[in-house]
């Protein structure tokens, strides 16, 4: 078997007609995975003992004549910001170097339940705070494709060990664009579900009415495979969403005649560089297929930033308060009083970016900034969600850029964080309605840098998307 | 300027985040710069917009609501198996109140 070229359904076909036994293949990927890590350093640690006690219960489940469930013996790569029990959970920061949670993320409980082996945790911006996987305490990730380049932020991990083949698919975080971006840098996809759709219990909280788990994947039909496992009310998150979750691989039929297409006026008319000739031509491919492809307008674009900034860091703020020396294993040497204990250990805890959005945050909801910063970008969101709404009145998707342009190269944005933020124009925007949203590989530059096809659709509408990407995967 | 150095020292109090000299004066360079682009927000016409604090879907009042029944608490050991300083079955934190 060739663990870097494994599919789901290759895996299950594998096990299934006996050419290897899930606890076989769980110890040739971790194997792999060890020994191709030092070229990015996409893991952090790795959780042999629990991967392989789960390929055992897959191979009892075989051996009884069972189901052995829809990820069975699928090596995963999880984000370090989602929680493992009893497996290090570091959400790349000191702050969290030694915290070992006590309990699992229902995310990682179904993917267990479905038989996935979940075979390590990927490296991340500090709390998935950036958009180059820089800000980690514990070092860069390179991207696989070009080992000078990063691999975008924050999942920048989970993409990495994706696109190296070390993982079949892998759990990602999105709060702005963190799922969608480093899957365009690395050439693969990333889903960032409907808000609700997916259980946020037990993933580390960065802006709650931001923040979904999602899949990252080789192939459109893994990844929504991955999200039909996940997927679905939980009692323990209260924004976990009702609604029924689709069969999404049943609709990957490869039909999109008469599906209508818009393209925003307003995310094209700056794209004249490569990534815009790619996306082009990707939609030239869905026009072949037999999608009507008018332009739209989306007018509160260009406010989708600036507010996204002030809510998210304003949510950051307050949530990222907990880790203050008394709960969290990190403290101040310095802690002779109750108050340094706490400016302390979040001085020397916190990185750089941490800091910065920490600080904004608390300002924007300071005293005599509230209405002018906080209500103002709220307001702007609903009227960005608006501009959504209207869209999907008129067509069936919203096709777009994921990213402004490729992969670039480490320390080449560290410096300017505004810079940072621009970046994430194409992805904010849906974050920030809580539409479902992913990023479809459409080629790459002639430098060899893979660039990504962004596909929106209404709330709850994954089937539709998950159609389009797959058709368009197929004939790309 | 949109902040000035006595405001960034004052918002990193209010964060308990204590932040060296070199820190106060590159924070008051990057929010100074973060704010400038937010203040575009003034160009946009928001009257009548209500504000979005949460993705809200169509469902009953009740729908999130579960049943009041006990479950297993997570416990005291391991809810005290990441303390920095654990004690007697409690958080231990330095002295606040002298005597």
């Amino acid at each position: 078997m060739t663990i870097a070229t494994l599919t789901i359904d290759s895996v299950r076909g594998g096990l299934l007609s006996r050419q290897f036994s899930a606890s076989e293949l769980a110890a040739e990927a971790l194997r792999f995975a060890e020994a191709e890590n030092p070229k990015t350093g996409a893991y952090l640690h790795f959780s042999p003992e629990r991967a392989l006690a789960a390929a055992e219960l897959v191979d009892d489940r075989i051996a009884r004549g069972e189901d052995p469930g829809a990820l069975a013996g699928v090596p995963v790569a999880v984000k370090d910001v989602i929680v493992t029990k009893g497996i290090r959970t570091t959400c790349g920061s000191k702050l969290l170097a030694n915290y070992i949670p006590p309990y699992d993320a229902t995310a990682i409980v179904r993917i267990e339940q479905a038989g996935g082996l979940l075979i390590g945790k990927t490296n991340c911006d500090e709390f998935a705070m950036g958009s180059s996987t820089e800000n980690s305490a514990f070092g860069p990730v390179r991207n696989p494709v070009a080992p000078d380049r990063v691999p975008g932020g924050s999942s920048g991990g989970s993409a990495a060990a994706v696109a190296q083949g070390t993982a079949v698919v892998a759990l990602g975080s999105d709060t702005g664009g963190s799922i969608r971006q480093p899957a365009s840098f690395c050439g693969v996809v990333g889903v960032t579900p409907t808000y609700g759709r997916v259980s946020r219990y037990g993933l580390t909280a960065f802006a709650s009415s931001l923040d979904h788990i999602g899949p990252l994947a080789r192939s459109v039909r893994d990844s929504a495979t991955l999200l039909g496992v996940i997927a679905g009310r939980d009692p323990h998150d209260s924004t976990s969403a009702e609604a029924p979750v689709a069969d999404y691989t049943a609709d990957l039929t490869g039909d999109v005649q008469g599906l209508k297409l818009g393209l925003p006026r307003e995310y094209l008319k700056d794209l004249t560089s490569e990534t815009g000739d790619l996306i082009f031509q990707a939609v030239d491919v869905l026009k072949r297929l037999g999608c009507e492809v008018r332009e739209i307008s989306l007018p509160a674009t260009g406010f989708a930033i600036a507010s996204y900034y002030i809510i998210a860091t304003a949510e950051a703020s307050s949530n990222l308060a907990r880790y203050d020396g008394v709960r969290y294993t990190f403290r101040s040497q310095q802690s002779d009083t109750l108050s340094n204990m706490y400016r302390n250990t979040r001085g020397e805890g916190f990185g750089a970016e941490c800091k910065r959005r920490i600080m904004l945050g608390t300002y924007v909801l300071s005293h005599g900034y509230y209405d002018a910063y906080y209500l103002k970008a709220q307001k702007v969101r609903g009227l960005i969600a608006r501009d959504f709404a209207n869209a999907f009145a008129e067509v069936d998707a919203v096709v777009a850029p994921v990213s402004p342009f490729p992969a670039f190269k480490l320390g080449e944005k560290v410096d300017d964080p505004l810079a940072m933020y621009l970046s994430d124009i194409y992805t904010i925007t849906g974050s920030l309605a809580g539409i479902p949203c992913m990023s479809v590989p459409c080629g790459n530059t002639a430098g060899g840098l893979p660039v990504g096809m962004q596909i929106l659709t209404r709330h709850f509408g994954e089937s539709t998307m998950f159609r389009l990407a797959d058709a368009y995967e197929r004939n790309a | 300027m949109k902040i000035t150095e006595k405001e960034v020292r004052y918002v990193a109090g209010l964060a308990n985040l204590n932040l060296s000299d070199a820190e106060v004066a590159k924070f008051q360079a990057d929010l100074d710069g973060i704010l400038e682009h937010v203040d575009q927000l003034n160009e946009i016409d928001t009257a009548g917009v209500e504000p979005m604090a949460q993705v809200l879907f169509d469902a009953d009042e009740t729908a999130t609501l579960r049943a009041d029944v006990p479950s297993p608490p997570l416990g005291n050991q391991a809810g005290l198996a990441n303390a920095p300083q654990p004690g007697a079955g409690y958080f231990k934190v330095p002295k606040v109140i002298e005597r």
